[in-house]
């Protein structure tokens, strides 16, 4: 048991942490991370960098432009861009979620077609499971791919798509069985938003941003080149995606938790702090650092068997609840000062805005009632809610 | 990094768990045979030669089975010992206490007290000893009347490091209460059925246990993280194990009371296993300091040094 870098760590993270320094432009420096229309070039030019120098898709294949590197490579990756201040690759979906699955279930021609354009930022993915009456119920899909002759004919909604509104192409799971019902009859196509009839509606969320969508889906035409793993096998897919998105993302989370909490630190040096707020800033830094081994411990299990595992829950489960705790003791922090918005708010509207941001955080990718289901049902064998 | 138990740590997990499942109240002589007394003492005195890290298993396992020995007493206070003294526990034919404060815990099973006096902690003959009614009868705690410093034991400038020893094993030890509080929460909750299904099928009894683990498992983290930082000295350890023992007590206390819930009635009941888990908790949770008083270790250290 050894809680530091091994000597080949060491060298790796030194490796990038001196690249960022070097070559992070100054204008993404402390970019809050969300990807917005204004910026968009800036961040892709900057991802390709990352990409060209070798720090994308890390834990991917070297056959498919990765680095075969591992699990754990990619936790050092995350620390050290939120320690230098900046933004992840602007295709995180497709790094994190729709490249792994396409590696998984796709043809050689689809790998060859999709994989590097998410690398080098080219082609930007977004994600098209949650619909309105299929949230947490993920199987209650209902958006349709009708099959005629060599193709699915699309027709339905999808909502709360992250980034659809920025991306070129969707990881999508519809019906294509139309009397079927549950988990049978579900097919993944790899749409491309660019097809007639895609209409992508960035919604307005809490904070007054929009990062993500609805998109509305009326006779969009997929040539089943674009079918990812058999016609009715879409479950299958998506389960991969979904271990994918609870499994490494959930360091990326930690590790601007941990950037959080350093911030949350300044403000009550600066501010004072009552004993009672000196015990909410211990419980979050000791929080901090229960979830950063937490996840080096499951890297350990990943290491071992490959895939994610259900464990993965607990740090995205506590990741939103401590971020909210956090983002709550700010505000506390800062009194009534914290209803400014910029120009005149302290910190340019930082932690009111987070705070905001953190209320979704236990909704999106996967709510905290599903992943404590998660975590009584796979992990501690309770019997199945329903 | 590296943060997974090793083989060895997995086999001594599995070798006491299965001793302490046939007996269930060793002798200290039993202890010592199976190398628990020596584990983390040098093989000059007798020991194993392991460290902390392997110790740490056995203060889980001791917890898990409610032990009731001076283990912990002994393994916080073993390695500060002159070397005649660590021989002597090794072997099993001594057991310490040591009287930190006006209520020490094992007397009625340490053959040997310690004290603190000034700048020496020494050993204490000739007391009497009046062990009390404790909530935990497995951790009883009594006092010392009278006796004599008769020996001086170690300068008690290394008293901090002792602190941090008895805190991180006992961090352990909570993991161990806690995790088995939890298993026999969810075993109820498999077989017991109620309206027709059994009841951790409702999400009202699932969801508290599944956090119960949750924070059980950070817990853990927490303590393997402060057990692996005393051994290095790493400068964070003191934060550390401050957060473990924090962390760990108030998980297992929490862990009980929602498996006492999970039981209803029979986990109410005296003889339930639960009623000895979680008064070893809660025994935890108020030695050596609480998890109030250690978070504000914590802040001390984040929000006050330069």
């Amino acid at each position: 048991m050894d809680f530091r870098d091994s000597r080949e760590e060491a060298v790796f993270r030194a490796e990038l942490r001196d690249w960022l320094e070097a070559f992070l432009p100054d204008a993404l420096r402390d970019h809050p991370g969300a990807v917005s229309t204004t910026d968009l070039e800036l961040r892709r030019a900057w991802s390709r960098a990352l990409h060209e120098a070798g720090f994308a898709g890390l834990t991917w294949p070297v056959a498919f432009g990765g680095r075969g590197l591992s699990p754990r490579h990619q936790a050092i990756a995350y620390e050290e861009e939120v320690r230098a201040g900046a933004p992840p690759h602007v295709g995180v979906i497709g790094i994190g979620m729709a490249g792994p699955t396409i590696i998984a279930h796709g043809t050689e021609a689809q790998q060859a077609r999709f994989l590097s354009p998410i690398l080098s930022a080219a082609e930007i993915w977004c994600q098209g499971f949650s619909e309105p009456d299929a949230g947490s119920d993920l199987a209650a899909v209902r958006a349709a791919g009708r099959l005629e002759r060599d193709r699915l004919v699309l027709d339905g909604q999808k909502v709360w798509s992250s980034s659809a509104h920025v991306a070129d192409r969707c990881l999508l799971l519809v019906r294509s069985d139309p009397s079927s019902s549950g988990r049978a009859g579900l097919t993944m196509v790899l749409l491309d938003l660019r097809s007639p009839g895609v209409d992508v509606r960035p919604l307005r969320q809490l904070t007054g941003e929009a990062e993500f969508n609805e998109i509305l889906l009326e006779s969009v035409e997929v040539p089943l080149g674009d079918v990812l793993g058999d016609v009715g096998g879409g479950w299958e897919v998506a389960m991969t995606t979904l271990l994918h998105e609870r499994g490494t993302l959930g360091l990326a989370l930690v590790a601007r938790l941990d950037a959080q909490v350093r911030r949350l630190v300044a403000l009550a040096r600066e501010r004072g702090a009552t004993p009672l707020q000196r015990d909410a800033v211990a419980r979050a830094w000791i929080e901090v650092q229960a979830l950063r081994i937490t996840g080096q411990r499951s890297l350990d299990a990943l290491e071992r068997s490959g895939a994610p595992g259900p464990e993965g829950s607990i740090l995205k489960l506590r990741w939103s609840e401590a971020s909210q705790q956090v983002t709550a003791l700010a505000l506390e922090l800062l009194g009534t000062d914290a209803q400014l918005l910029p120009p005149n708010a302290p910190y340019g509207g930082l932690w009111p805005l987070q705070q905001l941001r953190s209320r979704g955080s236990s909704i999106e990718m996967g709510t905290s009632e599903i992943l404590r289901s998660i975590l009584a049902e796979r992990v501690l064998g309770l019997p199945r809610s329903r | 990094m590296d943060v997974s138990p090793t083989p060895l740590q997995d086999a001594l997990r599995e070798q006491a768990r299965g001793f302490l499942e046939t007996s269930a109240s060793p002798t200290w002589g039993e202890l010592a045979e199976l190398g628990w007394t020596g584990v983390s003492l040098d093989e000059a005195v007798g020991g194993a030669g392991l460290g902390l890290l392997e110790e740490a298993v056995l203060h889980e396992e001791a917890g898990r089975a409610t032990l009731h020995a001076p283990f912990w007493s002994t393994m916080r206070l073993v390695s500060f010992l002159p070397e005649a003294d660590r021989r002597l526990v090794a072997a099993g034919e001594a057991s310490w206490t040591l009287a930190d404060g006006p209520l020490v815990p094992d007397l009625d099973t340490a053959t040997h007290v310690a004290v603190i006096g000034g700048d020496t902690v020494w050993e204490l003959t000739g007391a009497a000893r009046e062990v009390l009614a404790t909530t935990d009868a497995t951790r009883p705690l009594g006092v010392v009347v009278g006796g004599d410093v008769s020996r001086p034991l170690f300068p008690s400038e290394l008293l901090p490091a002792l602190r941090a020893r008895s805190l991180v094993t006992l961090a352990f030890e909570a993991l161990g209460v806690g995790t088995r509080a939890l298993e026999l929460a969810i075993g109820h909750a498999r077989a017991r059925h109620q309206f027709g299904r059994p009841i951790g099928a409702f999400q009202a009894v699932s969801h508290p246990l599944a956090d119960a683990h949750v924070e059980l498992e950070l817990a853990r983290s927490l303590a393997w993280w402060a057990a692996w930082a005393v051994e290095e000295g790493d400068p964070l350890s003191g934060c550390a194990v401050a957060s473990a023992k924090a962390s760990a007590a108030d998980a297992a206390v929490v862990a009980c009371e929602r498996a006492i819930q999970t039981l209803g009635g029979a986990g109410f009941t005296w003889e339930s296993p639960l009623s000895r888990l979680y008064k070893r908790a809660l025994g935890i949770r108020s030695f050596e300091a609480s998890g109030e008083q250690l978070r504000a270790e914590v802040a001390a250290h984040v929000l006050d040094a330069d």
